[in-house]
């Protein structure tokens, strides 16, 4: 059973049709990506997922169960956590309250286990572990933002932008470590400017443009599509 | 105080969580009966009126904290909290009295720790420590308090989904709604006959408040001790909550909203929380507050009055507790102490206002206390080695 299904979604806001019904599926134990341009309706996808935004219509199906519409705290339970776009840290609080927060709604014992890992994963965050999460450069910001989503110990990991901003050499770490927390066993959705870095960490992938999905394949064939090198990659 | 490992979910041994839910209850009681009985008696009425203020204004700074401080919303109606719990306590206090003690003459019946400043131990006619007149006062504080509470979630559950300029006119206009509600209000039935006062149901008092003359001759309860004791007791809580995840989840809504809903932190619930329970404690202030100065009167109750709290906070630093409880107790002893310069004061106070703003814009300590701050901590450390080598 795929873990999580979206069909013929759509999102408005106010008179702006954001989404025009797109459908999309993800395995579990995948990485999925969504690419595509400014304003195509990529993070739209994930606020829908995650409750920030409500559908106009469609459905949002996790592991069977439908999501759409339901409160966001509520999603989060569930197993799906986020780190949003523009990563959205607490800036005056510290790193280790950033995290505690990320484990907001879990009341179970392994909060502290899943910290250490998670700082296993960004040994950065453990040196800067009682500052205060502003002081922090752009790349540990969205270190930090990606850590605080797995404190919520998610069976699907929105990443929004993960490398909005930021040096390629950051980017290229930040990559590593996202193809290492799904081959611990995060399945992850993930929404991506840089098509490039987003198909070859992806097993899936997905283009949006305007509010459609206009192309879905595997990644590995996506990049080698011309279409996808010629709009997204910029080669060809 | 315990020797037991600090655990760090509060999920500590059986035995260490009532001890650890008490404690700050005892240090809150110690503080009153230092305030009572060593700090009160060696100093004259006014300086204790002063420490009055000080201490209802400490309360009342701290509640606003939880709201504009922790969950960052803007709310100017805090006065009008206040204003409910002071008529509903003192309202209470004085018709009770009445029909308790089956006299026309409303008279203080309190115990020691009620008894004012002047008050001086007679041999004949000795004190009890708590009286029936107190037992009367702490359940329409009580009243007072829940009352403030209800009316908090009734104004929040709604308009707690505002944000920012629109929450601050919501509050706004509650704040106004209150005062002009209780101008309202029937006369004050004073009593002449014995006969009167037992034949009045107290259903029909419930409505008479003084209207735009005011409610007063209210029997004076509030002492150093009761002041003091709801200003540590507030402080504590307020402390406890900052460092507790239900507090952590009212300050990531200030910090940024949509990621706290991403965390999974269901932001309006917690909103009226912040409010219900700042509510709560500006209630106790506000009855606490009538029972010192023996009436109310709703036009002192304001919007302005609501700004002088939002000064402190600011000036303290929105979020920090240490901050509000500093600011709070320089902000009402400063104008006092001005006095001499007489029509300068006012002015005086305006423009260290706006120095401090200039030079220190997130407020004292900002949104962290004051021993969290760098230079105390390294103070702290260096103490503690010292002490340790020693």
């Amino acid at each position: 059973m795929s873990l999580l299904v979206i069909d013929n979604l759509q999102v408005n806001y106010g008179a702006i049709k954001a989404l025009r019904g797109i459908s999309l599926k993800v395995e579990p134990g995948q990485i999925v990506t969504l690419i595509g341009s400014n304003g195509a309706g990529k993070s739209t996808t994930l606020r829908a997922i995650s409750g920030l935004v409500k559908p106009a219509s469609g459905s949002i199906l996790f592991e069977g169960k439908p999501i759409g519409g339901a409160a966001p705290h509520k999603i989060v339970r569930l197993g799906i956590s986020q780190a949003p776009e523009g990563r959205g840290i607490f800036a005056n609080l510290t790193v280790a309250e950033n995290l505690a927060l990320g484990a907001f709604q879990r009341r179970d014992a392994g909060v502290e286990a899943d910290r250490e890992k998670a700082l296993g994963l960004f040994p950065r965050l453990r040196e800067r572990f009682q500052q205060n999460a502003g002081t922090l450069s752009g790349g540990e910001q969205q270190m930090l933002a990606i850590a605080r989503a797995l404190m919520a110990r998610p069976r699907l990991l929105l990443l929004d932008e993960p490398s909005l901003g930021l040096a390629p050499q950051v980017t290229q770490t930040i990559f590593r470590i996202i193809r290492d927390i799904n081959a611990s066993g995060t399945t992850i959705l993930l929404v991506e400017q840089n098509a490039n870095m987003a198909l070859d960490v992806a097993h899936h992938a997905y283009v949006l443009e305007v509010g459609e999905i206009v192309l879905s394949d595997a990644a590995a064939k996506l990049a080698q599509s011309d279409e996808v090198r010629k709009h997204y990659l910029g080669v060809g | 105080m315990s020797s037991q490992p600090v655990s760090v979910k509060g999920s500590g041994g059986a035995g260490g969580a009532p001890l650890r839910m008490l404690w700050p209850f005892a240090l809150a009681l110690a503080v009153a009966a230092f305030m009572h009985f060593v700090v009160g008696p060696n100093f004259n009425g006014t300086v204790v009126q002063v420490l009055l203020f000080a201490g209802i204004n400490i309360t009342l700074a701290v509640s606003l904290t939880m709201v504009n401080g922790f969950t960052g919303q803007f709310s100017i109606g805090h006065a009008g909290f206040m204003a409910v719990g002071g008529y509903v306590a003192g309202g209470l206090v004085y018709y009770l009295s009445a029909r308790f003690f089956d006299s026309p003459q409303i008279a203080f019946h309190g115990g020691i720790l009620s008894a004012g400043a002047d008050y001086r131990p007679d041999p004949d006619h000795p004190l009890p420590l708590l009286s029936r007149g107190d037992l009367i006062m702490i359940g329409s504080c009580l009243a007072g308090g829940l009352v403030a509470a209800g009316a908090g979630y009734v104004v929040g559950l709604p308009t707690l989904r505002l944000r920012g300029d629109y929450l601050a006119i919501v509050t706004l206009g509650f704040g106004e709604i209150v005062r002009v509600i209780f101008q309202g209000t029937g006369p004050q039935v004073l009593f002449t006959k014995a006969q009167e006062m037992r034949d009045t149901p107290l259903h029909q008092l419930a409505w008479k408040l003084g209207g735009a003359q005011g409610f007063n001759f209210i029997p004076i309860y509030a002492t150093l001790f009761w002041v003091f004791l709801l200003a540590s007791i507030t402080v504590a809580a307020a402390l406890r909550l900052k460092y507790s995840s239900p507090g952590r989840a009212m300050i990531s809504i200030r910090e940024d909203e949509v990621a706290a809903q991403a965390m999974g932190v269901n932001v309006t619930r917690y909103k009226v929380r912040a409010f219900v329970l700042a509510s709560f404690f500006a209630g106790l202030a506000g009855a606490l507050a009538a029972l010192s100065i023996g009436q109310m009167n709703a036009s002192a109750y304001g919007f302005i009055k609501s700004f002088d709290f939002i000064i402190m906070i600011v000036l303290g630093g929105m979020g920090s507790i240490s901050g509000a409880v500093l600011a709070a107790t320089v902000l009402t002893i400063l104008p006092e102490a001005l006095r001499q310069f007489d029509s300068y004061r006012m002015i005086a106070y305006a423009l260290l206002l706006i120095i401090i703003m200039i030079l220190r814009p997130q407020g004292l300590f900002g949104i962290r206390e004051v021993w969290e701050l760098g230079p105390v901590r390294r103070l702290l450390a260096r103490a503690g080695r010292g002490g340790s080598a020693a």
